[in-house]
């Protein structure tokens, strides 16, 4: 008799980041549970439903670090129901919320009306995090420790960068004692002012307003030094240039409790991508040079960088049809963030198992969730997909509310077959 | 003759011999302005629309004259007084003006790349009057015009553009024009008043006059907004006069017979010292006005027949 809970999936490759292991092999999933593993590929069980993966790939689900889903304030441009219809279709079990919202989530009370909307409306899990400072005008912190048994999984202000050191270390101090992370934006404010683009040629010839690369270490010196001193828990939302890798990498070796991420556009595009203004392409901090581009993708295989995010930002047409200096920041990217990250795979920069630690397991881990495993006892947060199945982007056919991709019309591979959350398929036929 | 170009947004979309093709039509309306009867038909019944997001009284008047010239009716529209002020969007305004059928459009606007944007949505032909730091084609072109008549070439010259080429569009403009057309590009100016990336525009960098100077055939010179000029690029205006001011001694480093520019307005004893901007000898800046009005001529008369069909 087949069990209602119980499923097994066969003939799957599995993917283990932890184990850094791709083997083909079954799955058998409990209530929600990853409950057995077997390296056999044709195991049977009368009381499971069965379900053949043919050979196709199965992995923990994402876990996007540093997504943005419009609620509360703007709704027209992406609501929890379509984030989460987005996330489920790009493989995305588990989105981790920004608070730069309209009001800012920098009180318990906006974060528990989040959670509530997230909890009715999202199919996939959502952990939402916090403002560090009110507003995040960097001024006065937040409520930490109330935000944080309301359930936020972090302290961010975003892209917006903490000016006053006193006030940032302040708040890194008192976010230590309460074992909070915070997430912040490594970039030099005054530098980077106003700025569209990465200076260098391209930037010149289009005469848009730049920001030197440098700026990004030395906002990251800074951060660093902070957190010596306060001994806080701290992540580089987005580490995007080549010269602020030896930084991090002697901030790790001392010991500090840093891990540094980076997004899936800076992975997989570089800044002669904005060509003739397109302002899809306009995202922060603004696309590198190539060299860095590569640099980064080895930081990320070298595990260096620990953790890639989509840093899924809707902007509706209205934002983004204006002159490039005037047009909005950011592009959505939870859909196509599984196809972008196998360009990685297929130029042969990174291998599955490599890659899903920085997409699965370790944000997971940094933020500690229990998902992010292919282990017993791990929940059933699952993405079944074809590394190579090929296809032409069409932004039309996204399920976010705002369609601002840089892919549109890009030939990719890779989709995703099916998603599992707790063990229920949120997506797939 | 051939000119496959539907707007005219920038130098960059150019080839050499289009450029050539611009110069040689120029060339006839010089002659025209200069006769007794300045006026053509070319434009007869077609509308043409000065679209000025920017202040402007010398690139607008000179438009407006030459789509005058040629007859056409011209309208201009003080952008910054409009709708816009209410928060139209430009793609809006774009639209709104698509609406009344004009055939060319003119436009200047403070933010780079937002003439292209523009360029996208509407039917008509558009010129770029000017769009941020990012290109100012006709003013190139009748810069081109100018050197071409005071030289007889436009190829193999030493160039040298001085000042603030950081915030210029007539200067990278000029690069890529003068480039394209294989003359020897040098900029000349203080590190803070250079673009980043510059060396890669393969072009020579100086930051001192006497030194860049040296053999040119042609002295560019910019203008320094009143803005840029106290404490944050510069020192003060005066210790830039001292240093990039063109006056007689540093023109000494150039040949003999080096003519001098600026794409105006000029702020004397700034960036120019008034005995040279003055010397009928070695200043063309008034002659550049004037092929300003020609050159603005031969692109509309060629964005026309494309509309007509008839190129």
């Amino acid at each position: 008799m087949t069990l209602p809970n119980r499923t097994l999936f066969t003939n799957a490759r599995l993917i283990d980041p932890e184990a850094a292991a791709e083997t083909l092999g079954s799955l058998l999933i409990e209530n929600g549970m990853i409950v057995a593993v077997y390296d056999d590929a044709a195991t049977t069980d009368n009381s499971a439903t069965i379900i053949d993966c043919a050979g196709k790939y199965l992995a923990p689900g994402i876990v996007d670090i540093g997504v943005k889903v419009c609620e509360p304030g703007e709704r027209h441009k992406e609501s929890f129901r379509t984030a989460g219809q987005a996330a489920a279709a790009g493989g995305v079990t588990t989105m981790v919320t920004r608070p730069d919202t309209d009001p800012t989530i920098d009180n318990p009370e906006t974060l528990e009306f989040v959670i509530r909307r997230a909890r009715e409306a999202a199919p996939v899990h959502v952990h939402p995090m916090a403002a560090l400072t009110k507003a995040r005008e960097g001024r006065e912190m937040t409520e930490i420790g109330f935000l944080q048994d309301a359930g936020a999984v972090a302290f961010t202000d975003c892209d917006s960068v903490i000016v006053d050191t006193k006030v940032f270390s302040r708040a890194l101090s008192y976010a230590r004692s309460l074992g909070a992370l915070v997430i912040a934006h490594p970039q030099e404010p005054i530098l980077s002012k106003g700025a569209a683009v990465t200076s260098g040629k391209f930037a010149s010839l289009r005469g848009l307003p730049a920001v030197t690369a440098m700026a990004e270490r030395m906002g990251l010196d800074r951060d660093i030094a902070l957190v010596e001193m306060t001994g806080a828990r701290y992540h580089a939302d987005q580490i995007t240039t080549a010269r602020a890798l030896p930084a991090l990498e002697r901030a790790k070796a001392n010991g500090l409790d840093i891990t540094a991420g980076t997004s899936i556009h800076h992975l997989t595009l570089n800044a002669l991508d904005v060509a003739d203004y397109r302002t899809f392409f306009k995202i922060k901090p603004p696309l590198r040079e190539e060299e860095d581009r590569l640099a980064i993708a080895q930081a990320v295989a070298s595990g260096l960088i620990d953790i890639i995010s989509s840093m899924h930002t809707p902007q509706d047409e209205e934002s983004k049809r204006l002159p490039f200096e005037e047009a909005a920041s950011g592009a959505v990217a939870l859909e196509t963030f599984l196809p972008a990250a196998m360009r990685l795979v297929h130029a042969g920069i990174i291998d599955l198992p490599t890659l899903w630690r920085a997409m699965s397991f370790n944000p997971a881990s940094r933020l500690g969730l229990p998902s992010g495993r292919l282990s017993v006892g791990a929940p059933a947060d699952l993405v079944l997909f074809d590394p190579n199945a090929p296809f032409v982007m069409d932004r039309t056919t996204l399920k976010s509310k705002s369609r601002n991709t840089p892919f549109d019309g890009q030939r990719m591979q890779g989709k995703v077959i099916a998603t599992y959350v707790s063990g229920n398929k949120v997506y797939g036929t | 003759m051939t000119f496959p170009h539907r707007h005219l947004l920038g130098i960059e979309q150019l080839r050499p011999e289009e450029i050539t093709t611009i110069l040689d039509l120029a060339e006839e309306y010089v002659a025209l302005n200069r006769g007794d009867k300045k006026h053509s038909d070319v434009l007869s019944g077609l509308t043409q629309i000065n679209m000025f997001f920017e202040n402007s009284t010398r690139t607008q008047a000179s438009f407006e004259l030459a789509g005058k010239r040629l007859g056409a009716d011209v309208m201009n529209m003080a952008m910054q007084a409009s709708s816009v002020k209410k928060g139209e969007t430009l793609i809006d305004t774009a639209l709104t003006l698509n609406a009344m059928h004009p055939d060319l459009l003119v436009v200047r606007h403070p933010h780079s790349g937002a003439v292209d944007l523009l360029a996208q949505k509407v039917n008509c032909a558009v010129l770029n009057a000017g769009d941020g730091r990012h290109e100012h084609p006709t003013q190139a072109l009748l810069d081109a015009l100018t050197i071409r008549r005071a030289k007889g070439r436009l190829h193999r010259l030493s160039i040298a553009i001085c000042g603030d080429i950081a915030h210029s569009r007539v200067a990278r403009s000029n690069i890529m024009l003068l480039g394209k057309m294989e003359n020897r590009i040098r900029l000349i100016g203080p590190p803070t008043l250079m673009p980043s990336g510059i060396e890669e525009f393969g072009v020579e960098v100086f930051d001192n006059m006497d030194e860049g100077l040296k053999d040119v055939d042609v002295v560019m010179m910019l203008r320094l907004q009143k803005e840029r000029m106290d404490g944050g690029f510069i020192p003060s205006e005066r210790e830039y006069y001292h240093r990039y001011g063109l006056d007689a001694e540093k023109l000494s480093h150039a040949k003999p017979d080096a003519i001098v520019m600026h794409p105006g307005p000029m702020n004397r004893g700034v960036e120019i010292d008034s005995d040279i901007a003055d010397d009928i000898n070695r200043s063309v800046i008034q002659e550049q006005v004037e092929m300003g009005v020609a050159v603005r001529m031969a692109a509309m008369d060629l964005l026309a027949r494309n509309l007509k069909g008839t190129v």
